[in-house]
């Protein structure tokens, strides 16, 4: 190919089909709010299975009649459950309002409050439980699951607050019209992650 | 004389519209600016001030390798704790606050806007919001030199249960303050990395096709995605041992159920693809130099990338090979070995590409030239020399001694030293608007190069001897207090104290051509890429037209044409 151009006039190397580049515009495939919260969410995702793997590695090397210590408080598998459910819940409710919005914006907004509100109660309840925890005694320094238990749980806690005020944050301007399509489209990945990755650590933590 | 043109325009536009607009205050131009050139700026010079430090405390602990326990001329006598907590400083200083915000951080935001042909970055308040918080990092990290107890000295690995333990490292305050730091640094460069990755990828100007793009913009991509892909485990590890530290829990503890070898895993997972998060850009960089003063195509442009893709994928899987000896499982270690020797083939791959560039082209001996070449050489020597380290067999015997740190500088020197000069020296005229003097800089490029190799290759001999690296005076160990490896301690303090005695030719440079170099004008070394289409020092805004991409970056020499370049924006 190197040759052949050389003997000939020196056409222009990547000749490639397709409109004149004199023609072509600033191409911006997905907006840059939804690309950087993309981005953003793979570090979190490298967070989480950090310490998942953490979790799994101590796991392993501890006798199983220890993990968790029998003198600490046992966790609220079932009730979470059901907490689980109502986080999964508000996702759906999400991806609708998310669908609704472009078509029918008060119908989007609508979706997207229950889809908060569930979120919201998840939250809650996750507190509530956190307060009958350390009520009867649960901490960080009790042992080492209750150690991975906090940071795991907490940090998934922390993660949906985040993602909460970001969609209270796009509610506000989409009740005021200046909400953009990007905006609305990270807010809504960001909520996914966070209901996404749950599912993964009440298994891991909760049952298994 | 495009240049004075500019400033004609600017006084016109001034005369227009006040003063408001064109001359913002100090604050407001150098501290508080959105302006991605300037935030560049400020990465690089608090990458040099702390480069300054690091070289000082370098210098301080060599001294006392070479004459233990005598008074160390401009530092004073030195008791071992503070030679763990300058060797640990030094190793911190050098890669989170040197090699990170000049190569990726400064190099990033200075280029990537221009040779993509956009304004600014797509994120520019988060990019400012970056800078600050590097900057809150790096007082964080020397505020640590001067509280009770000490900086931290458990070495840049900070490994528990040492860095866990007050009653360890004696050094509880400096310990959290080297954690805090180091978390916010990564914070800093998160939001950097994810500008960085939206701008280039979604930024570029009408025309520029993936492989239009200037290696240099791919490999910072590349490096801030491996930055981000392999930091989050870290982050994990780090708030584990916040925790460990300040409030008693038992993540690292084996007594209470914890596991310090947890901690080895997560730092590595991070520590080693970021040998590649700063190796990349580094190896970007040398290519532009190469193609300009080589005036020839890059050799293989697509292969160098799928390489540097390659390397970035392999480098997730050999982060074990620093723990031959932590007791991982043998043949955990045989795997491991296999990855590492494996990675080596790609970056050897890479040095092969830029010998082909430089074969046959018209080679011009510049200062930016002569810092690429050099790295292409000195690289080549750490890469072999990690052969040895990535076999567990010999690592076993090797690890922890001074041919491991000699390993080590023989890559990281010319990653962080000799690629950034060679960056800096080049694109000088660019960022200021004058050129280097040459002359200083080949001074400064030679003693730098002496002084580099006379202290790291008697290293490499002390190390193969069994000087193990943390000890702090010999005197007291029969078998390496010998007088030939005293000798060659010395000699390696001796060539620490070349390197630092040619960095005043560097300084002196630098700051004397901001104001009295020869004007550079836009395109100084007849470049194709579009940072030098525009003037030097680029406006804010960088494009007065915003430039459409008609070809690759590396068209160089082409027959046929009459002169030896071909900007990207030259229609055909
Ligand atoms: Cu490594």
């Amino acid at each position: 190919m190197s040759a052949a151009s050389e003997a000939v006039a020196p056409a222009a190397p990547s000749a490639a089909p397709g409109p004149p580049r004199s023609e072509e515009r600033r191409r911006t495939g997905v907006p840059h709010a939804v690309m950087g919260t993309l981005i953003f969410i793979v570090t979190e995702l490298m967070v989480f299975a950090g310490m998942v793997s953490a979790f799994n590695i101590v796991k392993s090397r501890s006798p199983a009649e220890w993990w968790p210590p029998p003198t600490q408080p046992r966790l609220p598998v079932e009730a979470t459950a059901v907490n689980t459910g109502v986080l999964l819940l508000s996702g759906v409710v999400m991806f609708l309002a998310a669908r609704a919005w472009s078509k029918d914006p008060a119908r989007g907004v609508r979706l997207l409050r229950v889809a908060v509100g569930l979120g919201a109660t998840f939250v809650i309840v996750q507190g509530t439980e956190w307060y009958l925890l350390i009520e009867q005694g649960l901490s960080m320094t009790v042992s080492a699951h209750s150690a991975f238990f906090c940071l795991i749980i907490g940090c998934h806690a922390l993660h949906a607050i985040g993602a909460l005020v970001a969609l209270v944050w796009v509610l506000r301007r989409m009740g005021r019209g200046v909400a953009t399509q990007g905006q609305f489209q990270a807010a809504q990945a960001f909520w996914y992650f966070v209901v996404g990755v749950w599912p993964i650590l009440y298994a891991r933590v909760y049952l298994l | 004389m495009a240049s004075t043109a500019d400033h004609a325009d600017h006084a016109d536009h001034a005369g227009d519209a006040g003063h408001a607009h064109h001359e913002p205050g100090f604050v407001k131009k150098y501290l508080w600016s959105t302006d991605h050139k300037m935030i560049a700026m400020q990465y690089l010079f608090t990458g040099m001030v702390m480069a300054l430090i690091g070289g000082y405390f370098a210098y301080a602990f060599r001294m006392q390798m070479a004459f233990p326990g005598q008074h160390v001329p401009g530092f004073g006598f030195m008791a071992p704790g503070e030679y763990n907590g300058l060797v640990t400083s030094h190793g911190t200083i050098m890669i989170f606050w040197v090699a990170m915000p000049v190569l990726l951080a400064a190099f990033g935001n200075f280029l990537i806007p221009l040779m993509i042909g956009c304004d600014d970055m797509v994120f520019p308040r988060l990019n400012r919001l970056s800078y600050q918080i590097f900057l809150i990092s790096a007082v964080v990290l020397v505020a640590s030199f001067f509280v009770h107890g000490g900086p931290f000295g458990g070495a840049w690995t900070a490994y528990p249960p040492l860095s866990a333990k007050a009653e360890y490292n004696l050094t509880p305050l400096g310990a959290t303050l080297w954690l805090v730091a180091v978390a916010l640094e990564f914070v800093a460069f998160l939001l950097g990395g994810i500008n960085f990755v939206t701008t280039a990828m979604n930024a570029r100007a009408p025309g520029m096709r993936m492989w239009d793009i200037p290696i240099v913009i791919w490999m910072i991509v590349l490096a801030s995605i491996m930055f981000m892909a392999s930091v989050g485990p870290l982050v994990a590890g780090a708030a584990m041992l916040l925790f460990d530290q300040t409030l008693g829990t038992a993540f690292y503890d084996p007594a209470r159920g914890g596991d310090p070898i947890l901690w080895q895993h997560l730092f590595w997972f991070f520590g080693h693809p970021e040998v590649y998060v700063v190796l990349l850009p580094a190896l970007g960089i040398v290519a532009e130099v190469m193609t300009v003063f080589a005036r020839k195509k890059l050799f293989a442009y697509k292969t160098v990338l799928y390489t540097a893709i390659a390397t970035g994928i392999l480098g997730f899987f050999v982060w074990a090979h620093h723990q031959f000896i932590a007791g991982i499982d043998p043949r955990m270690a045989n795997v491991f070995t296999v990855t590492t020797v494996l990675i080596s083939v790609p970056i050897g791959e890479m040095c092969f590409v830029y010998i082909a560039t430089l074969y046959g082209g018209s080679i011009r001996l510049t200062t930016p030239m002569l810092w690429a070449l050099a790295f292409l050489a000195e690289f080549l020597i750490g890469g072999v020399t990690g052969i040895f380290l990535g076999a567990s067999g010999s690592d076993i015997y090797l690890h922890d001694t001074y041919f491991v740190l000699a390993h080590f500088h023989y890559t990281f020197f010319p990653i962080a030293i000799i690629a950034v000069f060679a960056g800096i020296t080049y694109w000088y005229p660019k960022m200021f608007g004058r050129m280097l003097n040459e002359t200083l800089g080949k001074i400064h490029f030679w003693i730098t190069i002496v002084g580099f190799n006379m202290a790291f290759i008697p290293l490499f001999i002390c190390g193969a001897a069994g000087d193990h690296r943390r000890i702090y005076d010999y005197s007291s160990f029969p078998d390496l207090a010998k007088p030939y490896l005293q000798n060659l301690r010395i000699l390696a303090t001796v060539g620490t104290i070349v390197i630092l005695f040619g960095q005043i030719f560097f300084l002196i440079n630098f700051f004397r051509s901001l104001r009295g170099g020869p004007v550079a004008g836009p395109n100084p070394w007849r470049a194709n890429t579009l940072e030098w289409t525009v003037p030097s020092p680029p406006p804010h805004g960088n494009f007065a037209v915003m430039p459409t991409v008609y070809r690759g970056p590396y068209e160089y020499s082409v027959p046929g044409r009459e002169e030896d370049f071909w900007p990207q924006n030259l229609p055909d």
